[in-house]
């Protein structure tokens, strides 16, 4: 019988293992689905893991996709150390490219540059006001933030909708629901040109490298993962809850927010009922597959990135549903979780007859 | 008169839903452990019983499928959670994310599929009743067994020993094991149950109450009727009751619709959302009340000998 056994320290083998072990066993369910849907597993696999690097332009498109993800699992990381359990990244993401979009269309044809910072922090408070909802009836009225913050999404989703079907609807786009689209000026500056990416991966970098020196250089990041290991301590020590709890959720709504103003005002270029693209929801994956680490989480957003391109070149080169790339998300996830036991339990078989420590005990009655 | 009796037995209709999720989480979160995967697994289910229909002709061996699919995501969660210790939230979200995308993946083939048409049903000499007739008692059974299965789990929780023996393992595992009682089978068999009613519930959805198949078209009642379980301070009835409310405002959205109220049809939409989030902050307003409901050990792990 197998039992579980406590490790006196997490493993710091599986802490790393575990992930890459996840992902195999990913890849591994991945073949079989292939074979049953009768494709060569060769090709899936390729789809998935080497068009996505083979040349500069796919390695552009890889880090248009990274981008959101790395930024709202940046601020998806401060949540979930602190034990706060933000799951409404989508709503924050929409709500900030609504945000932004409202700024954008302001432009005309005189605009001035200044247009973009203000697009980005627009997007950025209409992000954090949209979280910050979450944090007052978590903090008011003690409403669990799992759930008011799911709902938010399916709010700001119709928020949204409203606008692109209503008052904000292009009257010269032939009925079509979506903004006109925005002005040139509105362009996030692209780093390379002919390819897509923009300095939203600069940002995303150096977002990055800020959570690092929140998280293990400051006085309040410390804090915050006290309160999240353990709240006795944290109040021991002075450390508020309160604060910790607006902390996370207003760094993850401004960095949810600003990837969706990237968005709306990067690649989209007008506000479509097509910009909740999962990102929100898919970075609560690269979040968990990166350790919570801002380094990790680099390495797990070009990852589920990945996932996204490798969908899409499966469904237009093999035939096989764009879908594919929800399963293997949520499998990611899954097995990640499940592999993640190693880290603070060893498995040990145990014979299911009595030891003899307790043939002795018997023996001595 | 006659529309409003109709606008009643449709809230009924879609209080079911919401009543037959709740029901099966309430049976899982007394045992101690919430499944925030309930959307997935409705999901599933819904395809899981659609697919059945379409193959077989039955609504019956639809919900049928429906429960299996459920029960099946349910024992892999209960695996993951109550033996290998995962975080409950985490995996109960990754069974959400999987389930979501694992739908619309199966459910490809079924996007135009019609469903054949689904039998009157009508209690003989109630459904002749003038006005309350038509909209009480000619509803799909599946409506009555909802108030039956809300019945029954009264029963069984309060007046049966299995009942206290789930509540006990819910309270405080550690007693519970200390006293002999197998609290991990006993887990898994109420997560599992959970499960199915959720997968009851997916298929309703799919087969009865919208009979088609659409990618995401559980729109967030698994994580209502999660919200619903708090609402009702874990107690069956009033389970029941809120689901009912919910019902009604979702019926409300389309009836004022069909007013022609001035209002855009997407702020109608969020009312069932916004009424979650109001009514979660009215119920959580008293943590004191919350914790004095709430089983004990909810959302902690429990691993025996350690």
């Amino acid at each position: 019988m197998l039992k579980l056994e406590q490790r006196p320290q997490a493993s710091k083998f599986w802490t790393y293992g575990s992930p890459v072990l996840a992902l195999l066993i990913t890849v591994l369910i991945g073949v079989g689905l292939f074979v049953i849907l009768g494709k060569d597993p060769v090709r899936g696999l390729q789809a998935f893991f080497w068009e996505p690097v083979k040349s500069g332009y796919a390695l552009g498109e890889l880090a248009v996709k990274a981008t959101p993800l790395l930024l709202i699992a940046l601020g998806l990381a401060v949540c979930f150390r602190s034990n706060v359990w933000n799951i409404g990244a989508e709503g924050q993401f929409v709500i900030g490219a609504v945000a932004a979009a409202g700024m954008a269309l302001l432009a005309d044809k005189n605009t001035g540059p200044w247009i973009v910072p203000a697009i980005l922090v627009a997007g950025v408070l209409g992000g954090m006001a949209w979280a910050g909802i979450v944090a007052l009836l978590r903090d008011r009225f003690n409403a669990n933030e799992i759930l008011v913050s799911l709902m938010l999404v399916y709010v700001g989703t119709l928020v949204l909708g409203y606008l692109v079907y209503g008052p904000w609807k292009d009257p010269m786009g032939y009925n079509f629901p979506q903004t006109k689209t925005f002005e040139r000026v509105t362009q996030i500056p692209r780093l390379v040109q002919g390819m897509r990416m923009n300095i939203g991966v600069v940002i995303a970098l150096l977002g990055s490298g800020l959570l690092w020196a929140f998280l293990f250089r400051t006085r309040a990041g410390f804090a915050l993962q006290v309160g999240g290991l353990a709240p006795a301590a944290a109040r021991y020590a002075g450390f508020s809850s309160r604060k910790a709890l607006w902390t996370a959720l207003l760094i993850s709504g401004a960095t949810a927010g600003l990837a969706g103003a990237l968005e709306v005002a990067g690649p989209l270029g007008q506000l479509t009922p097509y910009v909740p693209a999962g990102y929100g929801f898919a970075a609560i994956i690269v979040a968990f597959v990166g350790r919570l680490h801002p380094v990790g989480m680099i390495f797990s957003s070009i990852l589920m990135s990945m996932f996204y391109i490798g969908g899409e070149l499966a469904q237009s080169r093999l035939g096989l549903p764009k879908a594919l790339t929800g399963v293997f998300q949520g499998l990611l996830l899954f097995t990640l979780l499940a592999c993640d036991t190693l880290v603070a339990y060893r498995i040990r078989w145990m014979a299911q007859k009595a030891g003899p420590a307790v043939a002795a005990a018997k023996g001595v009655r | 008169m006659e529309s409003y009796a109709l606008l009643l037995g449709a809230t009924l209709s879609a209080g079911t839903v919401l009543a037959l999720a709740a029901l099966g989480l309430l049976i899982n979160e007394k045992a101690g452990i919430v499944n925030l995967g309930a959307e997935g697994m409705m999901l599933c289910a819904a395809i899981a019983g659609f697919a059945a229909v379409v193959h077989t002709g039955s609504t019956w061996l639809g919900f049928a499928a429906g429960m299996g699919a459920g029960a099946l995501l349910a024992a892999i969660f209960g695996l993951l959670v109550i033996w290998l210790n995962t975080n409950q939230y985490a995996t109960g979200l990754a069974l959400s994310l999987f389930g979501a995308g694992f739908s619309a993946f199966l459910g490809l083939g079924y996007v135009q599929a019609k469903l054949p048409e689904l039998p009157k049903y009508a209690i003989p000499g109630l459904a002749d009743l003038p006005v309350v007739g038509p909209a009480l008692f000619t509803l799909h059974p599946l409506v009555y067994g909802a108030v039956v299965l809300a019945i029954a789990m009264v029963w069984f929780l309060y007046r049966t020993r299995a009942g206290l023996v789930l509540r006990a393992v819910g309270e405080s595992p550690s007693s519970a094991h200390a006293l002999g009682y197998p609290v991990r089978r006993i887990r898994l068999m109420a997560v599992v149950f959970g499960g199915a009613m959720c997968g009851l519930a997916g298929a309703y959805i799919s087969t009865v109450y919208t009979p088609l198949w659409v990618e995401g078209m559980v729109s967030g009642r698994g994580w209502i009727a999660l919200a619903l379980t708090t609402f009702a301070t874990w107690r069956p009835a009033r389970v029941l009751l809120g689901a009912y409310l919910f019902g009604g405002v979702t019926m409300l959205q389309f009836h004022l619709q069909a007013t022609g109220l001035q209002v855009p049809s997407q702020v109608l939409s969020m009312l069932p959302y916004l009424a979650t989030i109001v009514v979660l902050v009215l119920i959580s307003r008293n943590p004191t009340w919350i914790r004095a409901n709430m089983p004990a050990s909810l959302g902690k792990p429990f691993y025996p000998g350690s």
